[in-house]
């Protein structure tokens, strides 16, 4: 299946447009990573293309269909977003948040059932917090909430996974787990959309690379095309040399 | 394996409803007791049994029990149940623990409603008491929207919302007592408008607010997940929840729970604050078990407010709004001494 942006324009009230004509798609069985500095507009691109946003003009299709036609229950089974600041709600234990991905699964008068605590189950090993299971979800630390919302969004069970910077509060073991997690995921049929700050990790487990500077898409394709120094200075502004092997290595001067 | 402390959590929640369920019973017998006339336990269950095989009984107990005592603590255990309830649902749509339908002029709304529906002969239509508690009703429907219009409008968050609430509140209020108050012949019923009294309570009111709860609280059982979703406040669309349409059909039932219970008894804050309080320490926030437990704990606090208030200084009775004034008020300023720390 393939999510696919055409020709987005978005502004928020009283600023100048966050995006002036996006194009870009994203397809099962592969990683796309979103670069691109402070500002440039990744999270909205992103949460335009949740449905969360509705673009000015331009559309957001998901096999064909608008994303802003399907009804909240249908996008919820094909689409799962982790935002990237969602602070933890009072009175919810982490299984609670967990099985609230089960939302769209469970008819409106019935109740969660096996299969539902079993994916929740299945997703809380997969992000390493099934002992976390009975804790508050206040009582979390910023990395564990983290990976609890990145639990509820595989117990949605949906195709597409869209995260925004999901590691970057975590540290450098579950970064790689997350990561390969993902990366696994992919393999398995899903695609996944990742906002990511770390070029270097983003160059190792994306499939395909999208930077966006200033509201455009500047440069996509495989990372070790897109990641070149010429490229990472125009957009971050900072000079260096890329080394390729085994992945392509950014290394400010 | 995890799950199986969640079923247990869920057994402890249909617990704690059965038990909840005995003690009102219990507190509804012993409520039947008390008061100016006094009544013994057996007189109660003398009662009880003549009308169940068809015999005559006391005929003063008769009148005391059947017309005066059980309409009005059913009444007031209802009355109780629809504005925790009421409470729930609004905590739950505005992601704010001190939401209520006292404190946010829904209550004022609707006896203003149900007051004009009284003083221009509306009451005495062809529809009967029903247009009294559509008219509340849309009391109620205008103060909520009145307050989100203004709340939104200044961008301000919980405290704005609670701020327009208490303002939109004490001007209905004014506007209420200001119209009784040049009614003469309705002076003597600002007292149960404005401070709430079930002294006239009948069994058609309990009737009207029996059916409002039963509706109210199983179609917003049905909203129960979906007000999870929202109050957690994670983008509750992207699971799958048509949140708008979630709020609206929640703030409907809670304004249609709240309007038939102003509509019989007036004005009774701070149940809709402290009942579910006191449930979600006890369970947590999951709506699935706040609805119900609130209900029977709301229930069970007015039922017994009204119990003292009529009994405490007997034969002189309190409004039953003040009873629960003076056990809600210094409560909600230590809900908010304690939420001052967390987010404004």
């Amino acid at each position: 299946m393939t999510l696919r942006v055409e020709n987005i324009v978005f502004g928020y009230p009283g600023r100048e447009k966050t995006l002036a004509g996006v194009t870009l798609a994203a397809h099962s069985g592969e990683v796309l990573g979103l670069l691109g500095p402070n500002g440039s507009g990744k999270t909205t691109l992103l949460r335009l293309m949740s449905g969360s946003l509705l673009p000015q003009s331009g559309q957001v299709v998901l096999e064909g269909r608008p994303v802003s036609s399907l009804r909240p229950r249908a996008l919820a089974r094909t689409l799962a977003l982790v935002p990237q600041s969602a602070s933890p709600p009072e009175g919810f234990t982490a299984l609670d948040v967990v099985l609230m991905g089960r939302h769209a699964h469970i008819p409106r008068f019935g109740r969660e059932g096996e299969a539902d605590l079993a994916a929740a189950e299945r997703a809380m090993r997969r992000t390493g917090v099934e002992a976390l299971a009975e804790r508050g979800a206040q009582s979390l630390s910023g990395g564990e909430w983290q990976r609890v919302l990145i639990a509820r969004a595989l117990a949605q069970e949906a195709e597409f996974l869209l995260l925004d910077e999901p590691v970057s509060n975590l540290d450098i073991r579950y970064q790689l787990e997350i990561l390969r997690l993902l990366r696994a995921l992919s393999r398995e049929g899903h695609a996944i959309v990742l906002v990511m700050h770390d070029i270097n990790l983003a160059a190792r487990f994306c499939d395909r690379l999208a930077v966006l500077c200033g509201g455009a898409l500047r440069a996509e394709g495989a990372p070790e095309d897109v990641l070149t120094p010429a490229l990472l200075q125009e957009v971050y502004g900072v000079p260096g040399t890329v080394s390729h092997l085994p992945y392509p290595r950014f290394e400010p001067d | 394996m995890r799950p199986a402390s969640y079923i247990r959590r869920r057994g402890f929640v249909a617990r704690a409803c059965e038990v909840l369920l005995l003690v009102s019973l219990a507190a509804l017998f012993a409520c039947l007791c008390a008061g100016s006339a006094n009544l013994a336990f057996a007189d109660i269950w003398e009662a009880f049994w003549a009308r169940l095989s068809g015999r005559e009984a006391d005929a003063t107990v008769e009148l005391v029990l059947w017309n005066i005592r059980l309409p009005r603590s059913l009444l007031a255990y209802l009355v109780g149940a629809a504005l925790a309830v009421s409470g729930v649902l609004m905590q739950g749509v505005f992601r704010n623990p001190m939401a209520e339908p006292g404190l946010l002029g829904v209550s004022s709304g609707a006896a203003l409603g149900a007051a004009v529906a009284m003083l221009t002969g509306l009451q005495r239509t062809p529809l009967g008491f029903s247009a009294l508690s559509v008219c509340a009703f849309a009391g109620g429907a205008v103060a909520v929207m009145l307050v989100m219009f203004v709340a939104r409008a200044g961008r301000g968050g919980m405290t704005a919302l609670l701020l327009c609430g208490v303002a939109v509140s004490s001007f209905l209020s004014a506007l209420l007592s200001g119209l009784l108050s040049v009614n003469h012949e309705a002076l003597e019923s600002v007292y149960m408008w404005t401070l709430g009294s079930f002294a006239s309570a009948n069994m058609r009111d309990v009737l009207l607010v029996g059916a409002a709860l039963a509706v109210g609280l199983l179609l917003s059982m049905g909203l129960a997940r979906d007000l999870n979703a929202v109050s957690a406040g994670s983008d509750a669309r992207l699971l799958g929840v048509n949140a708008p349409r979630v709020r609206l059909a929640a703030l409907v039932l809670a304004t249609l729970m709240t309007a038939a219970a102003v509509s019989v008894s007036g004005i009774i804050g701070f149940v809709g604050l402290t009942a579910p309080h006191a449930v979600r320490r006890l369970t947590g926030a999951d709506h699935r078990s706040l609805l119900p437990l609130s209900a029977l704990a709301g229930g069970l606090f007015l039922l017994l407010a009204d119990a003292l208030s009529r009994t405490l200084f007997a034969p002189a009775e309190l409004p039953v709004g003040v009873m629960t004034s003076l056990a809600g008020g210094p409560f909600f300023l230590i809900l908010i001494r304690r939420h001052r720390g967390g987010r404004a």
